[in-house]
């Protein structure tokens, strides 16, 4: 049986081991090292970094052996949507205040559905919006501006 | 009796009205999560630490501890009345739990989960009150090569007995040891990996971590395979055992609790394995054993007695020793941190109010889950028929709210934003995150240990073998591994991980 590379699970994740570990080694390679007397702060990054990629390496391997496939698929629409729903709050919430940063924050996270009732969403949203601002504004008593940046 | 005097200063310290109250609401909305599939108690406690900034340690403590085990109560319900299992460890449930309620015994499965659960939660307060004192005075004595070849171990016991391959495990612990690197280096004032960014030189935060790799990317990967669940309810009757019945049940709630605990101080993942252990064995010793699968009560008594007796028992190593036995009490360990005390032996010793009174706090939260749950059953069935479209957003907007308020910083939202597609990868790829987050948290303290115990030795790395302590930990590691390893043990592992 073929397995694509592009699809064979412990391949990728060897590529994704060997790829964190280089990076640790490559970032760290102007730290310090030390000895193993005094240590610097270079000296345990580049050791796990080493490590790392040799693990990945042999996971790597195995991968090209075993041909196991990624499973179920990459449900790309809400890889997408919901990062960007949070990225957004972030971008909101200084400037615009709770309200409107938690009402966007809702919409947007439901787009990320495979349903999407825009009344449906429209009430949910600021039914979540009003509870928590009870909960968090009035019950707990966080210093956030409802409305209008700070 | 000292434990005696202990156990009253718990019991005193957890019946206060205000500790009441949170040990409530925590089993409830550990209830609550149970029963929905979807969301867990380790994405729920993420997202509701930064809450617990203003509540007094041991309440906040006491509520979180309420989730964790209330949640493995709320996800046998559902496994018994409609096959769906909400948490994990209920999975094993469905087996026979539901078979008893298609054939109308739906009342005598749930009383035995709740009932296996209370005993077994009892015995485990006790175990704890016992065992935890004596090994927390002998971590007292450890040294750094001891601490070091510790964490070893327990990074090591994590990996293996994690889902999945052993190899992939055991890299995601070195890829949590690596994040847990990111920030200022205390012996020499160098920010490492922190790119430039001046948030990222404290290093990064826990509830970002958290939150972004269990909740937000739990949800992405929701989405991806939603199907469409259905919901049957049933009438539930009799809620209460026949004296036979209870016979029948008595042996597999102490075998399940014995493997539960057995389980439950060695680190590793959730209660899964504990309960699935538990179903085997019973298998194993019934005289009847063409009877499991089919409904009988022993596969519900032991497994459930099995993964109650597992969640209390991970405190005991987390408590004592201060290494957290699985990703909820790295959380739990986070929220102690959170709350300026640095986890280890010295905590029972410095703070017995805080220890004692977690602990009579689970005896009452187990009090409370039997006689609350029993009556609320079919609100909590009912529960279930709220979409899971209306359930995400929720969830992402609590989320959300929690990693903001932890540092009012927004480029925390956006790091989270990126763990949640890099935690979505790790699912897709089958590497387990739990160990990644024990590494996280282990990876500074393990650093600074090595450190130490090397400026001791003048750099000899045989410390860790020359003393007594620390040379069994590094032992035990070994053979640990080796077993692991072994082809017959390895294949039998992947069946029960694959299983669970």
């Amino acid at each position: 049986m073929k397995v694509d590379l592009r699809e064979n699970r412990d391949f990728l994740s060897g590529l994704m081991f060997i790829v964190i570990g280089l990076g640790a080694v490559f970032i760290a390679r102007d730290y310090p090292v030390g000895s193993a007397l005094r240590m610097g702060p270079g000296y345990f990054p580049v050791a796990l970094g080493g490590i790392l990629f040799l693990m990945g390496l042999y996971v790597m391997v195995q991968g090209l052996i075993k041909k196991e496939k990624v499973k179920g698929n990459w449900s790309v629409r809400a890889l997408i949507v919901l990062p960007l729903a949070v990225v957004v709050f972030g971008l909101m919430i200084e400037r615009t205040g709770f309200i409107p940063a938690l009402i966007v924050l809702a919409i947007i996270s439901a787009a990320a559905g495979r349903e999407f009732k825009f009344l449906e969403v429209l009430i949910l949203a600021i039914a979540l919006t009003a509870g928590c601002v009870a909960l968090f504004i009035y019950g707990l008593g966080m210093p956030y501006p409802l409305v209008g940046g700070h | 009796m000292e434990i005696f005097d202990s156990l009253v200063l718990g019991f005193s310290v957890a019946l206060s009205l205000q500790n009441l109250a949170y040990c409530f609401i925590g089993v409830l909305v550990g209830t609550l999560i149970g029963v929905l599939p979807g969301i867990g108690p380790l994405a729920t406690i993420a997202m509701l630490l930064p809450l617990t900034f203003n509540v007094p340690p041991v309440s906040a403590l006491i509520m979180l501890a309420g989730i964790y085990y209330g949640a493995q109560y709320g996800g046998s319900t559902t496994a018994i009345l409609v096959n769906l299992p909400g948490e994990t460890s209920a999975v094993v449930t469905c087996i026979d739990g539901y078979q008893m309620a298609r054939q109308g015994r739906a009342g005598p499965a749930l009383a035995v989960a709740a009932i296996g659960s209370f005993i077994a939660g009892t015995i485990c307060t006790l175990l704890i009150a016992l065992f935890a004192p004596p090994l927390a005075e002998m971590a007292l004595k450890f040294g750094a090569p001891e601490y070091f070849s510790l964490m070893l171990m327990g990074l090591v016991t994590a990996a293996v007995l994690a889902h999945g391959d052993m190899v992939k495990s055991l890299a995601m612990v070195v890829v949590g040891l690596l994040l847990g690197i990111v920030g200022t280096d205390v012996n020499s004032g160098m920010s490492r990996f922190a790119f430039g960014i001046a948030e990222l030189t404290d290093g990064i935060g826990f509830v970002v971590l958290a939150v972004g790799v269990f909740a937000v990317s739990e949800i992405v990967s929701n989405l991806g395979d939603q199907e469409e669940r259905q919901v049957f309810t049933s009438k539930v009757k009799n809620l209460w055992l026949t004296w036979p019945e209870f016979k029948q049940s008595f042996g597999p709630i102490m075998r399940g609790t014995g493997v539960g605990a057995f389980f439950g101080v060695l680190p590793g993942t959730g209660p899964a394995i504990a309960s699935f252990s538990s179903y085997m064995i019973e298998k194993k010793v019934s005289k009847t054993p063409e009877r499991f699968g089919k409904g009988a009560i022993e596969g519900v008594a032991g497994p459930e007695s099995a993964n109650n007796a597992d969640a209390q028992c991970k405190f005991i190593p987390t408590l004592t020793l201060g290494i957290p036995a699985s990703a909820v009490m790295a959380l739990m360990l986070g929220a102690l941190t959170i709350q300026g005390i640095a986890p280890g032996p010295q905590v029972m010793t410095q703070k017995p109010e805080l220890f004692w009174g977690l602990i009579a706090s689970m005896w009452i939260g187990n009090l409370m889950l039997v006689i609350l749950n029993l009556p609320l059953i079919g609100l909590w069935v009912s529960l279930l028929k709220v979409p899971y479209r209306m359930l995400f957003p929720a969830i992402m907007v609590f989320s959300c709210i929690g990693i903001y308020s932890v540092n009012n910083s927004n480029m925390e939202l956006y790091l989270a934003a990126l763990f949640g597609v890099l935690g979505f990868l790790w699912l897709k790829l089958d590497c387990a995150a739990a160990p990644m987050l024990l590494g996280f948290v282990l990876g500074p303290m393990m650093e600074e240990n090595l450190r130490r115990a090397l400026l001791i030795s003048r750099g000899d790395p045989m410390v860790f073998l020359n003393r007594p302590i620390s040379l069994s930990f590094i032992i035990a590691t070994i053979l640990i591994l080796i077993i692991m390893a072994a082809p017959a043990i390895r294949r039998k592992r992947e069946q029960i991980t694959d299983a669970a």
